[in-house]
């Protein structure tokens, strides 16, 4: 077991430093940052103390072990624009994408587990139909797209939601149910899966002859046994949601990081962008890694093992 | 085993068919020019409304030209993005996972913890980044989606290949003193044909929202190109006076990837025969798996398969 994580630990890292080395390079590769940074009136000589300033003088493979150690201290430099700590930036965007990432994975729980159990429980009626539709649509919709129309119909047609913008939670609902949808179906289906391999089992068998309730037996016996993987997705699909993030944040106007990112690429704001994709990247690395970790406690087969 | 003609996937081959028809022959089929367009006539609704005529019958956007028109010749793109894309990620892939498979060892083991590390990279970001610094071309949607997929291959193929070689046909060729290129192309390649072809066509409907996505977040095919994902984001504006701008390229990208994904799934139950032995577990796994994941071939443990599938599916957003 600890030596399985101590391998996903390392994975983990080496992908980190793979992510940091492509941004590293794709951004040196993108011309002279110091004629970025300048005035166009500015003379040669304030260009070579820029440049120097920045460490651009010294040899690349320096550059680079300067650069990995400023982001491991969490020094990313500071915004060309406003010229505050890109730091500052990330923080005040990162809640915004975290609530919208728990709302929409509540919703896509709250959805699908249901859904998904009592399409297993009425195995090919209208419902479990319609289910699996549902399920087979979240598959093959462009999420942006989704999020337009959504906008269109609550937004512009009843006038009910909010089309953009943070607020209370009603300007919440169509951002979280963009994000959520495609991960709803996925644990629609999987929940559907479970519970038929649980209801078909013993156990279920024997609390329905012992003359439990219908409801019990379902909810209680049947989930919870049930629900073991679809927990771990839960999980995952939070992470996810950290990369569907740049998405969903663009069609609703959210304020949170992804937006940040795309609006720094338009104005030129590379220190951002780096910092904004590298922080992301860091989030999501780090719960796949969490899924890993969790996986390998809640299956046996794998904490035995690898023991 | 062929199926009977009910149990044929007319409905997906039918919306298929349908657009490559449209891609080869969008020149004949277009009532206009998909780029040029006419300032006078700009936002004209659907025919079926006020103000709306023949001319145009899907309505123009806001530089005046032809939805409909744009909407034919994008299905070019995104068929073409997704060929192309998936033809080298696929031949890359699978020649990794074809040598990674038949050496094992440590090619193997390195090969595969560098698969693993591609597999986990958050590839959109990349994507920003890449085009933040460039600029938006085909080539580098190209390269992107290709970056992405090619892991894919490689493991399923790979897995593929440990079982093959086991078998008597491939320790005889070795006994005859073939070399290993020769059993490769002969006897371990045509094998695992069938798994390619169930992976290509689960890819295409991936490939394209993919495509779909980084347009519309300008990091993808560049303007005025009519790709179905910018003409989505060139109507974000008009949402409320002109939706037909991103209504019909959203349905043209939902039916197309639709039809894809459900030919993919009718093509891994009937053509792959490691999935149709695995019968009800393969159920559980394209559930672990939703979007066109990669079917299990490893046949090491069912919890490899399953954390591939949920592996494919964290890597799919």
């Amino acid at each position: 077991m600890w030596r399985y994580l101590a391998g996903r630990a390392l994975q983990m890292l080496l992908s980190m430093l793979v992510v940091i080395s492509i941004v590293f390079v794709l951004t040196r590769l993108s011309g002279n940052p110091v004629l970025l940074l300048l005035d166009v009136n500015a003379t040669e000589r304030d260009q070579e103390i820029l440049t120097r300033h920045l460490g651009l003088d010294r040899p690349l493979p320096v550059q680079y072990v300067v650069y990995v150690k400023n982001i491991f201290v969490g020094d990313f430099g500071n915004s060309v624009l406003t010229r505050r700590p890109v730091t500052e930036h990330i923080w005040e965007r990162l809640p915004a994408t975290v609530e919208l990432g728990f709302v929409a994975m509540a919703m896509s729980v709250l959805i699908g587990v249901p859904l998904g159990m009592y399409s297993a429980v009425r195995r090919g009626s209208v419902l479990d139909t319609c289910a699996r539709v549902f399920a087979v649509l979240g598959q093959s919709m462009p999420a942006f797209w989704l999020g337009l129309m959504l906008i269109l119909f609550f937004g512009v047609v009843l006038g009910v939601l909010p089309a953009g913008g943070r607020g209370d939670f009603r300007h919440l609902i169509l951002p979280a149910f963009t994000l959520g949808y495609f991960t709803s179906a996925a644990i629609l289906r999987l929940t559907r899966s479970a519970m038929l391999e649980v209801l078909g089992s013993d156990y279920i068998k024997f609390a329905r002859l012992k003359g439990l309730h219908e409801q019990v037996v379902l909810w209680k016996h049947g989930l919870k046994n049930g629900l073991l993987p679809v927990v771990t997705f839960a999980v995952l699909l939070f992470v996810q949601f950290l990369g569907g993030a740049v998405v969903t944040e663009t069609v609703f106007a959210w304020p949170g990081l992804g937006r940040l990112i795309l609006e720094s690429i338009t104005t030129r704001d590379y220190p951002i962008v780096q910092a904004g994709v590298l922080v992301l990247s860091a989030l999501y690395l780090t719960g796949n890694l969490l899924v890993d970790v969790l996986y390998g406690y809640l299956n046996p087969r794998i904490r035995h093992a690898r023991a | 085993m062929l199926a009977r003609s009910r149990d044929l996937p007319w409905f997906p081959g039918a919306i298929l068919a349908l657009l490559v028809f449209t891609a080869l022959f969008a020149a004949y089929l277009a009532p206009q020019s998909p780029t040029a367009g006419d300032i006078t006539a700009k936002l004209i609704p659907p025919v079926w409304m006020e103000r709306g005529d023949w001319e145009h019958p899907l309505g123009t956007d806001r530089f005046g030209r032809d939805v409909l028109s744009r909407t034919i010749y994008g299905s070019r793109i995104s068929l073409l993005v997704s060929l192309i894309a998936i033809g080298v990620a696929g031949t890359f892939g699978t020649l990794l996972g074809l040598i990674s498979g038949y050496r094992g060892g440590l090619t193997d083991a390195f090969l595969m913890r560098v698969t693993d590390i591609a597999l986990s990279l958050p590839l959109i970001l990349i994507a920003v980044v890449l085009v933040a610094v460039s600029e938006p071309s085909f080539g580098n949607v190209i390269l992107i989606v290709a970056l992405l997929l090619w892991p894919r291959f490689a493991r399923q193929i790979r897995g593929e290949t440990l079982g093959i070689k086991e078998q008597d046909f491939v320790a005889l060729a070795v006994v005859a003193g073939r070399s290993s290129a020769w059993i490769i192309s002969r006897h371990i390649f045509p094998n695992v044909m069938p798994t390619l072809l169930v992976i290509s066509t689960l890819q295409v409907g991936y490939v394209i929202l993919l495509e779909g996505t980084l347009s519309f977040l300008g990091v993808g095919v560049p303007p005025p190109a009519p790709a179905w994902g910018l003409m989505i984001a060139d109507g974000r504006g008009f949402l409320a006076t002109a939706w037909w701008i991103s209504l019909f390229p959203g349905l043209a990208m939902l039916f197309t990837v639709l039809a894809v994904n459900l030919m993919g799934d009718w093509l891994r139950d009937h053509l792959d025969p490691k999935l149709r032995q695995l019968g009800g577990r393969a159920e559980v796994l394209e559930l672990l798996a939703p979007r066109p994941a990669t079917p299990v071939a490893d046949g090491a443990s069912s919890r490899d398969a399953a954390a591939a599938g949920a592996a494919s599916l964290r890597r799919d957003t």
